[in-house]
């Protein structure tokens, strides 16, 4: 019945969606256009990939705020290796990339494994050092389009049947995050060590290392991001993505993807990220100012919370569970 | 049954009185028409087993719960408890087992929480918070700072601070939930000279306590629950220790056990000297092959903390485990589910059931290593694996896909225990099997756990239910306070000796 329920879930984002699209393009004629979809689609792709790893973490219990420190890290990096050594080619620097994202997301799994330090602790000092980082391996200066090479910028903007490889990128990312989600070990062990942490135990799962592994992934991610947002924007400075964690988070809470953990899906982190995407492409073509957007955005994940919270009320039942106690909870809620 | 007549002795009128009261749960009648008064002056004992009503008593008289039948009545006058706050403004108060204060507030603060004195502004008014909190603690013999931090004190002044706690409340019925037994005796008997204080000061008192040697030190009066019914009461005096076990365990209906004699095999398990820092101590025992091994004892007496590192979720200090004779170590919960040992929990929500998740990745998740290859899950043999102990169980379910968080109890428990015999364990450890359940179905878990060891698999019950241990045990580790208080072969059982062991009357 739940999965119904998320199912239906889904399909109301969807659906609000498709509205959000269809009242646009009412007022904006063309921008329901496959090639503007196209268009919202791929600047959503960088959003939807950091969503994926944001929603990993979530899963288990914990929160990751240390993903966009870690883009912006990561990228400072690779733009300055870019810079140094032309000559050096993509895949390795994207091979790099995607290793120091690792580290970084594996030096907060080592917190909150080992240590037992809360995530939400462990990654907003990790925020603020990492970023730090990139300060000190720059200088606070900037890398610029003209040091960088051609390949480094270029290669995400190749078209593929209308959609450039950026877009690509995060496709074939859902489609990983989808078979690891639903289809191995590790996937079940991330439900199951949010949805019930000491039946999870009980089980035989290493709960700690199953968030280790969750980190990880999400730094990973959040490293190819760092390539990805470098080239997009063609620029790697000390700010970049900053604040842009909370967009990440942002996009699981309207997805779907309980904060409790144990409950959520990469198809709802995916319309969580489109339906910010959509509301940020589309506002400015209706003549809607940025301030409006970010109330906007604010009062649809309040609504959002709003609205999962009751869903989870209303099937959240242990039937074992002492009476008196639920008793005693309904009448305080 | 033994029903003294509640008015014999009792001049007086009581300064509280239940009549009648009943209340159920789901499946369980927890009281059942229950009369029980408590008299100015005079300190009533309650006495039964686990799983009586003690508890729920409590919970009615301190407004918690609310019950289904019956009338409380204070001077005479019928009240309503409607919620804890009518209970203490009706001057009921009580003190529990573990003490419900603040850690990090001060001694005054702990026991003004809620109604501290206010200035004319409405500002607390510390002054007189500390003054009153230093005259109730000199009224208790105590010298206590009251500016302590509550952390900084040991656990016999923590309770000094809840029965000031109570006291600052004017409360004139004070109810103590097993008070004595986190404490030394020196402690218990500085409790004592304070309950003898109350009763000088005409409060009247309900002492709950599993320790014969207190209830005859302290109360006046006695009143034994079992199964939820008042089987008895009146004047402590001249009432022996025998009568009281008698009335605590004497059950009319024997329910029928479906206990099937197995000839025991070799030792599958021997467990030797284990000890745990905090939990328990020295406890040794050999498990036979489709033995039904029963673990008895008071909660808290350690029985579920064993069981938790035999299968790796606590690690012992010292001693050791041998499996088929074999030297085991266990690290890890993964450790005893390849040895072929498992654990079914008491809490059932808690530690068996991953609720949001579909019943047959429950089922299969203890069971994943088997079913997956190469850390690919392969969904046909999850759901082949589940649907041959959703047979096995009669899981009543529209789907194996549907969460196991939408059905019923007895449901869940089958997906609980189906998920550990997937396992194909050797050992099953079985933590209250029953508990929580209904007559009915209590019956079908014992049949089933007969046809387990006569499968072969050898079987760890622990349980408070004496007439489940007696029924279905072939031997019976009794548990007292961490240590153990002996082992019984079966035909040595009886309701009386493992009471008596339990209670440490022996």
């Amino acid at each position: 019945m739940i999965k119904q329920l998320f199912k239906f879930r889904e399909m109301l984002l969807v659906v609000i969606i498709a509205m959000l699209l269809a009242v646009f393009s009412a007022r904006s004629p063309g921008f329901a256009k496959p090639g503007n979809l196209a268009n919202i689609f791929n600047d959503t792709s960088i959003l939807i990939i950091l969503a994926l790893g944001q929603m990993t973490v979530i899963l288990t219990k914990s929160i990751d705020l240390s993903v966009a420190a870690n883009v912006a890290f990561t990228g400072m990096a690779i733009g300055m290796l870019n810079a140094a050594y032309p000559a050096m080619p993509l895949a390795l620097i994207i091979l790099i990339a995607l290793g120091t994202g690792a580290v970084l997301g594996a030096i907060n799994g080592l917190f909150v494994w080992k240590l037992n330090i809360p995530s939400i602790v462990v990654t907003l000092g990790t925020l603020t050092i990492y970023r730090g980082m990139a300060f000190v391996l720059s200088g606070g200066a900037w890398v610029n389009a003209h040091q960088m090479t051609a390949p480094f910028l270029q290669t995400p903007r190749q078209l593929f049947f209308g959609l450039p490889l950026l877009g690509w990128t995060a496709i074939v990312i859902v489609a990983i995050m989808y078979v690891v989600m639903s289809r191995t070990f590790l996937g079940r062990a991330i439900y199951a060590s949010g949805g019930n942490p000491t039946a999870a135990v009980y089980a035989g799962i290493d709960v700690g290392r199953t968030r280790f592994y969750a980190f990880v992934i999400s730094g990973t991610l959040a490293g190819l991001c760092g390539y990805l947002w470098v080239s997009r924007y063609a620029v790697a400075y000390v700010d970049i993505a900053a604040g842009f964690e909370l967009d990440t988070v942002a996009a699981c809470v309207i997805g779907g993807i309980s904060t409790l953990g144990g409950i959520g899906s990469v198809a709802g982190a995916v319309l969580g990220s489109l339906f910010l995407g959509v509301i940020k492409n589309a506002l400015p073509v209706i003549n809607i100012s940025p301030f409006s957007q970010m109330a906007i955005s604010g009062s649809v994940i309040i609504a959002a919370v709003i609205f999962n919270a009751r869903q989870e009320r209303r099937r959240g039942r242990i039937i074992l569970r002492d009476r008196g106690a639920s008793e005693q909870i309904e009448v305080t809620a | 049954m033994n029903k003294i007549a509640l008015s014999e002795p009792l001049s007086e009128t009581p300064l509280l009185e239940m009549r009648g009261i009943s209340k159920s749960f789901p499946g369980v009648k927890a009281l059942n028409d229950v009369n029980i008064a408590l008299f100015p002056g005079m300190v009533t004992a309650l006495i039964g087993e686990n799983g009586a009503g003690k508890s729920t008593l409590v919970k009615i008289l301190t407004g918690i719960y609310q019950s289904d039948e019956g009338e409380i009545h204070v001077d005479g006058e019928p009240v309503a408890f409607a919620n804890a706050q009518d209970a203490i403004d009706f001057g009921v108060t009580a003190i529990h087992q573990e003490t419900v204060l603040f850690d990090e507030l001060s001694v005054a603060e702990n026991i003004f929480l809620g109604h501290a004195p206010k200035t004319r502004l409405g500002f607390v008014n510390w002054k007189a918070v500390n003054a009153r909190a230093l005259a109730l603690l000199h009224s208790l013999e105590s010298n206590i700072d009251p500016r302590t931090r509550l952390k900084d004190l040991s656990i016999a002044q923590r309770h000094l601070v809840a029965i000031a706690r109570a006291l600052s409340v004017d409360a004139r019925i004070v109810i103590m939930d097993e008070p004595t037994a986190a404490l030394s005796r020196k402690e218990v008997d500085d409790l004592f000279q304070i309950v003898k204080r109350l009763k000088a000061q005409g409060k009247a008192v309900l002492f709950i306590s599993h320790k014969f040697d207190e209830v005859y030190e302290i109360a006046d009066h006695y009143a034994v629950f079992r199964d939820g019914k008042a089987v008895g009461s009146g004047v402590l005096a001249g009432v022996g220790q025998d009568e009281i076990v008698k009335l605590m365990v004497g059950r009319s209906i024997e329910h029928a056990f479906p206990k099937v004699e197995i000839p025991l095999g070799e030792t599958v398990l021997s467990v030797d000297n284990y000890s745990h820092p905090t939990e328990f101590r020295h406890i040794s025992f050999a498990l036979k092959k489709g033995e039904i091994f029963g673990i008895y004892g008071l909660v808290g007496a350690g029985r579920s903390e064993i069981c938790q590192s035999l299968f790796g979720v606590t690690r012992p200090s010292s001693g050791s485990l041998k499996l088929n004779g074999k030297e085991l170590v266990i690290h890890s919960p993964a450790d005893a589910i390849k040895a072929g040992i498992v654990y079914v929990p008491e809490e059932r929500g808690r530690h068996g059931a991953v609720l949001q998740l579909p019943i047959y990745q429950n089922i299969s998740l203890p069971s994943l290593t088997r079913t997956s290859r190469s850390g690919f899950l392969r969904a046909a043999e999850e759901f082949a694996l589940a649907r041959k102990y959703a047979e096995r169980f009669d899981l009543r379910a529209a789907a194996l896909s549907i969460p196991v968080g939408n059905l019923s109890g007895g449901n869940q428990q089958k997906v609980v225990i189906g998920k550990w015999l997937a396992t194909h364990p050797k050992i099953l450890i079985l933590d209250e099997p029953t508990k929580g359940i209904d007559i009915g179905s209590k019956a079908a878990v014992h049949a089933f756990i007969s046809e387990l060891a006569g499968e072969g698999l050898s079987i760890i019950m622990v349980s408070s239910e004496l007439p489940e241990i007696l029924g279905m045990s072939d031997r019976v580790l009794v548990m007292r306070e961490g240590l153990s208080a002996g082992v019984y072969e079966r035909d040595h059982l009886s309701a009386e000796t493992l009471v008596r062991a339990a209670t440490g009357n022996a």
